[in-house]
């Protein structure tokens, strides 16, 4: 049975309007081989678990510079589990204070990125996740 | 539970799951193809293609939006954007013009990646719009690639193909010329508040008024495709694309374009050429199938020792492509 691409949804929920990151993580999953849904800017919770769902993708990115992180990330997973989707893999990306990371880990975020964290080592981390090479 | 029978019952998860098998050609994805056919052959295909940057996914947008207010139609969208010929990645970006359709469960949005076909669809397209069907859409926008001259492949799979164009992009030789224009039932020229308008539809009309109604035979792999009596055609029986004009970022126009496209869907009805369209696809299908599955069983017949012995022979140019061939298969048949 052929497996098909990684599909990724890379998504940006919250008010702030700073694209710049999750696009360069969109870019180079592409370069990395994967097939990224990218939604632009503002998404809500529900319409990234509705995205995740219609795309049927194996891990979803979020990128988060608003603070917003503990309220966001929490919601996503509960809507992603109520569409059924609970091997849904997610990662985040942003400015996260460091007492967050556990707790966050603990929720079932698969990786943390902050500033200055490398492209290759997201897709080696969710080539890992996903089991895929 | 059985994933075509939840697909049936409009479960959205089974929907879902059985697109990712399809698009990657899997056993169960054939076999929910085999299971659900006769729960086929209902829905409107809408393709929608032209250039990159003419604004294909914000038509499509705002179709889908007409379709579900005037209508209550249940729309499906499948969007197909390039992969990448190196890596095999894609950024699909399409949902991002879309965002106005989320929180409506009655659409549907499936981004695909093109994954090396050239035709402006990827290999599983039609496959996947008939899981849509299947699945009780009324009306299913397929949207192409940004497409060039010859990604024509959608006018094969679609009841209904419109081509979008901007102003300002080429002259009225472009338009003369064969190809994308020519698989037109409707003419979008979007971004009609642009300068150049009227230049782009008097060269389109142009086109259009020197063109003559010719029967639409699809060439493929250079064999022609349609194996039935010719029939006499006159003028009614003909369909004489229309040219309209849009701005789809403010839905300007998109009525009028949704009143053609159920114009076109009259004419397709009543003079029979819906049914011989579905034709045309079904036999396409059809012949790509059998195409594949005869070639991949004669691989299975073979002992990849011959085909990587032979395939040597060619490369080191001691026996032609064409030559192999004809000995390989005079061994089997």
């Amino acid at each position: 049975m052929s497996e098909g691409n990684i599909r990724v949804l890379v998504a940006k929920p919250g008010l702030d309007g700073h694209d710049r990151g999750a696009k360069v993580v969109a870019r180079a999953l592409r370069d990395a081989g994967m097939e990224v849904i990218y939604t632009g800017l503002r998404q809500t919770p529900e319409m990234i678990a509705e995205a995740a769902l219609q795309e049927d993708v194996d891990i979803i990115g979020i990128s988060i510079l608003s603070g917003a992180h503990m309220a966001l990330v929490p919601r996503i997973l509960e809507l992603t589990k109520a569409n059924g989707q609970e091997d849904v893999k997610l990662f985040l990306g942003g400015i996260i204070p460091d007492e967050d990371i556990t707790e966050l880990q603990k929720m079932g975020v698969s990786g943390v990125y902050g500033p200055g964290a490398s492209t290759e080592d997201i897709v080696a981390d969710i080539r890992k996740i996903l089991k895929r090479a | 539970m059985n994933l075509s029978q939840a697909l049936l019952n409009q479960n959205r998860l089974a929907l879902t799951r059985l697109l990712t098998q399809v698009e990657n050609n899997t056993e169960q994805g054939r076999a929910a193809l085999n299971a659900l056919f006769p729960h086929t052959g209902k829905a409107h295909l809408i393709g929608v293609t032209g250039a990159p940057g003419t604004g294909k996914s914000t038509l499509v947008n705002q179709l889908a939006l007409y379709y579900r207010k005037e209508h209550d139609f249940r729309v499906a969208i499948l969007a197909v954007d390039p992969s990448s010929p190196f890596t095999g990645g894609a950024v699909l970006g399409d949902r991002v013009r879309m965002r106005d359709l989320s929180g409506d469960k009655n659409v549907f949005i499936r981004s695909m990646a093109s994954r090396g076909s050239l035709g402006g669809l990827a290999q599983s397209t039609s496959a996947m719009v008939q899981l849509f069907d299947a699945a009780n859409y009324d009306v299913i926008l397929v949207e192409t690639v940004g497409a060039g001259q010859a990604e024509v492949d959608i006018a094969k799979l679609a009841h209904t193909t419109l081509v979008v164009e901007a102003p300002g992009l080429g002259d009225d030789i472009q338009a003369i010329k064969a190809g994308i224009l020519e698989i037109a039932d409707i003419l979008v020229i979007n971004k009609a508040d642009r300068p150049g308008v009227e230049h782009t539809e008097r060269a389109l009309n142009g086109m259009l008024e020197l063109s003559h109604p010719t029967r639409r035979i699809f060439q493929h792999h250079g064999r022609s495709m349609v194996i039935e009596e010719e029939k006499v055609y006159d003028q009614q029986n003909t369909w004489i694309p229309e040219v309209k004009r849009t701005i789809a970022k403010e839905g300007y126009g998109i009525a009028e374009l949704g009143e053609a496209i159920a114009r076109h869907v009259d004419f397709l009805r009543e003079s029979d050429e819906w049914s011989r369209q579905t034709r045309t696809q079904l036999q396409v299908t059809f012949d790509t199938l059998l195409r594949e599955t005869l070639f991949n069983r004669f691989l299975d017949e073979l002992s990849p020792q011959v085909y990587a012995d032979t395939l040597s022979q060619i490369v080191k140019r001691e026996e032609s492509p064409w030559g192999a061939v004809e000995s390989l298969l005079k061994t089997f048949l």
